[in-house]
């Protein structure tokens, strides 16, 4: 390889596809090659959009690289190997096919992996192999004639080990190369199966037959009937306590710093329209979401961490019981679990699931899942309302809550998918679920995937957020009050006169007219429900000092049946525009959307007019 | 086969008695217990889970263990196949027929 190395010429650029099946390392080797400098077009948690990647080979050569969905098998059975399929044979709508396909084979598991690559012979493009894992495979004793598999096989093999810079080189390097001829495809009438029981034979030399004992005695305890469920109850806990309990210091210092960056800003500036903007449009605005950001990154490092390590299926699998009673399949639980990131990357990890009927139902309940821009409204009300207790000793008041809030959701979206899957003739729920063996995961690729979850969600802040703060900030202030005017100046605004209409729904349920008015630009984004809160009592307040507190403002202005009352809505609350529009995309159907819009509307009306009515019961309000 | 290693219990179901042979399937395999595939059964023509499963690797003459069983019932099942590890659902295993004689 190094011999044409030499050359100084940088070949022309080039456009690849890494293609493999699920768990052979693809997304970390994807990650090793691009760095940074990728075009995410799904969110954290399974890959199951194309992802878009760039790089420089040694030699200088462009690559543009696509990292599509794990498969099986071109014979797809779930939407998302049809990604794969489509892309691989030039079908794809919107993608070009690749010049050359880089198939991810893991050392660790070839028996499954040479199959798909037999499979991947027909296709007529170049092939390079890359070998990934290859350093488990060693320590498992496991040996492999790679050059005279490479030679049987007819395409090139890089052997690679994903997880550091130098463990790329040789595919760095091979890239570089004239494309190799395209593999002639397997004669008919062989048996892929056969096929691959003779390149193991004659190629693999594997004394301990490659089992990996780790993942066994991890297995042994995380599958156990009784310790497994244990397990997992008490990790889910734990995650939660920690969004809570580790994000505070870190939002306390946070806070601190937007309220000092705002002094600064307008220290220098005169009363009047363009300090009205910045203090309660901008700074208000933003200022009360970006606080939550530490909260949202722990969430996600949970997830990821989990996902990474090979757990998850570990949790499907424990679960599946529990979801056969909901009318579904372990399959359903990690796209719910991703939504409780965000419901859009949920929603279409659900094209993993194969029976169409448990992809719809699980798309219906996914914005059930407590989705983290829900984060920020009952972080806001909790710590307004709950006071900061000890339970028990070790468990925080607050972090108890909030676990219920989710427990909550959790229910609802069983009894919810049980109800949808009713009367259903029981048809099959295939689980099917590879469990991969456990590993560490790689600390390179958690931090990326923070860091692209920290980047799209302060995007998020700096244009729909802050926009529409400003927005409202205008609806707010205008039309300004006639001189002389009794009362706050917003009650004469736009904002303020569509709250009260608003009023006539909303009174029941214990809303004032300016969460109400808050409601509408949640609508967007659910976060943005708190900034409005913000921005509306920024612009409300007879005073000036009122515009950097909301928690104690609100402890003092709101009742606690109302809180609970907006804790409930939330709960259920219709979803983001956004989150309608995806499962619009994915499904196909208006009809479909319109329904879920309303059914959760409806769940969310009444859970707040119960919890409202209960609260003030029991708080002996009349 | 180590079978002989494995308790059977009771409760467990027994081989039974399918088509015109005595054979056991993948389902009501005693956990711990090793086994051989015989064949794979297709539900329907076509049955996307019995080409599934062949796509997966389970093939006749491989080796299949079961490593563990749902916390409630025996469903869902995980099961060893060569080096990779599946959690199946009893409907699905039911598929999979195994000859234990060595």
């Amino acid at each position: 390889m190094s011999s044409t190395a030499s050359t100084q010429t940088p070949a022309p650029s080039l456009h690849i596809a890494l293609v493999g099946n699920p768990n052979c390392g693809k997304t970390s080797l994807f990650n090793q090659l691009t760095g940074s400098r990728q075009k995410v077009a799904n969110y954290a948690g399974v890959t199951v959009e194309r992802k878009e990647g760039f790089f420089t080979t040694p030699n200088g050569r462009a690559i543009r690289v696509l990292d599509l969905p794990g498969a099986y098998s071109l014979d797809s059975t779930s939407p998302d190997e049809d990604v794969t399929r489509d892309v691989c044979l030039g079908r794809h709508r919107s993608e070009p096919r690749p010049e050359m396909l880089v198939a991810v084979i893991s050392a660790t598991n070839l028996r499954l992996h040479l199959r798909f690559l037999l499979e991947l012979k027909q296709l007529g493009l170049p092939v390079i192999v890359a070998l990934n894992m290859m350093d488990e495979a060693r320590r498992h004793g496991l040996q492999i004639d790679v050059a005279g598999l490479q030679a049987d096989l007819g395409m090139p093999i890089v052997p690679v080990v994903s997880l550091n810079r130098a463990g790329v080189m040789p595919l760095l390097q091979a890239l570089d190369l004239p494309l190799p001829a395209p593999p002639a495809p397997l004669p008919a009438g062989i048996d892929p199966h056969m096929e691959v029981r003779r390149l193991l034979a004659a190629y693999v030399i594997d004394p301990s037959a490659g089992t990996d004992r780790l993942t066994d005695r991890l297995d042994r305890l995380f599958l156990h009937p009784v310790w497994g469920p244990v397990i997992l109850l008490v990790v889910l806990f734990v995650m939660f306590q920690t969004v809570f309990a580790w994000a505070q210091p870190l939002m306390d210092g946070l806070d601190s710093g937007i309220s000092t960056f705002g002094q600064i800003v307008l220290k220098p500036l005169p009363d009047g329209i363009l300090r009205s903007l910045l203090a309660d449009g901008v700074i208000a605005g933003a200022g009360t979401v970006i606080v939550f950001l530490p909260q949202i990154l722990i969430l996600f490092l949970w997830i990821l961490a989990l996902e990474e390590s090979g757990y998850l299926p570990r949790a499907a699998f424990l679960l599946d019981r529990l979801m056969a009673l909901a009318g579904l399949s372990g399959r359903s639980f990690i796209p719910l679990l991703s939504s409780f990131a965000c419901a859009i990357p949920g929603i279409m990890a659900a094209r993993t699931i194969q029976n169409p009927r448990d992809r719809l139902v699980t798309i219906l309940i996914a914005p059930l899942m407590t989705c983290s821009a829900r984060l920020p409204v009952y972080t806001l009300l909790i710590g307004a309302f709950v006071p900061h207790r000890t339970v028990l000793g070790i468990f925080g008041l607050q972090g108890l809550v909030l676990f219920g809030l989710y427990a909550v959701a959790i229910v609802s979206g069983v009894i919810a998918a049980r109800v949808m899957t009713r009367g259903v003739k029981s048809e099959e729920h295939p689980l099917l679920l590879e469990l991969p063996p456990y590993r560490r995961p790689n600390l390179r690729s958690l931090a990326l995937g923070l860091w692209q979850r920290a980047v799209m969600f302060l995007s998020r802040v700096g244009t729909i957020i802050v926009s529409l703060n400003v927005l409202l900030w205008a609806l707010s202030s205008f039309p300004l009050p006639p001189a002389g005017a009794p009362g706050a100046a917003i009650d004469y605004s736009l904002a303020g006169r569509i709250g009260h209409l608003m009023q006539w729904v909303f009174a029941p349920i214990g809303f004032n007219w300016q969460i109400c008015v808050s409601l509408i630009p949640g609508l967007a984004a659910r976060e943005v429900a708190v900034s409005a809160l913000a921005t509306v009592y920024a612009i409300g307040a007879t005073d000036d000092g009122a515009t950097d507190k909301l928690l104690p403002l609100l402890s003092t202005q709101w009742s606690m049946a109302t809180a609970f009352s907006l804790l409930a809505w939330y709960v259920y609350a219709p979803q983001c525009i956004s989150t309608l529009a995806v499962m619009r995309r994915e499904t196909g159907s208006i009809k479909t959307v319109l329904w879920a819009a309303a059914y959760l509307f409806g769940l969310a009306y009444l859970a707040a007019f119960l919890t409202y009515h209960i609260t003030r019961a029991l708080t002996g309000v009349p | 086969m180590r079978l002989s290693r494995v308790k059977v219990r009771a409760a467990e179901p027994a081989p039974y008695y399918r088509g015109t042979e005595l054979m056991l399937y993948l389902d009501t395999l005693p956990k711990g217990a090793h086994a051989v595939i015989e064949k794979i059964e297709q539900r329907a023509p076509l049955d996307p889970i019995a080409t599934r499963l062949e796509e997966l690797g389970f093939v006749p003459g491989e080796a299949v263990q079961v490593l563990a069983t749902g916390p409630m019932g025996r469903d869902p099942i995980a099961v060893r196949l060569g080096t990779s590890r599946f959690a199946l659902r009893r409907g699905e295993a039911a598929r999979v027929g195994l000859r234990t004689a060595a």
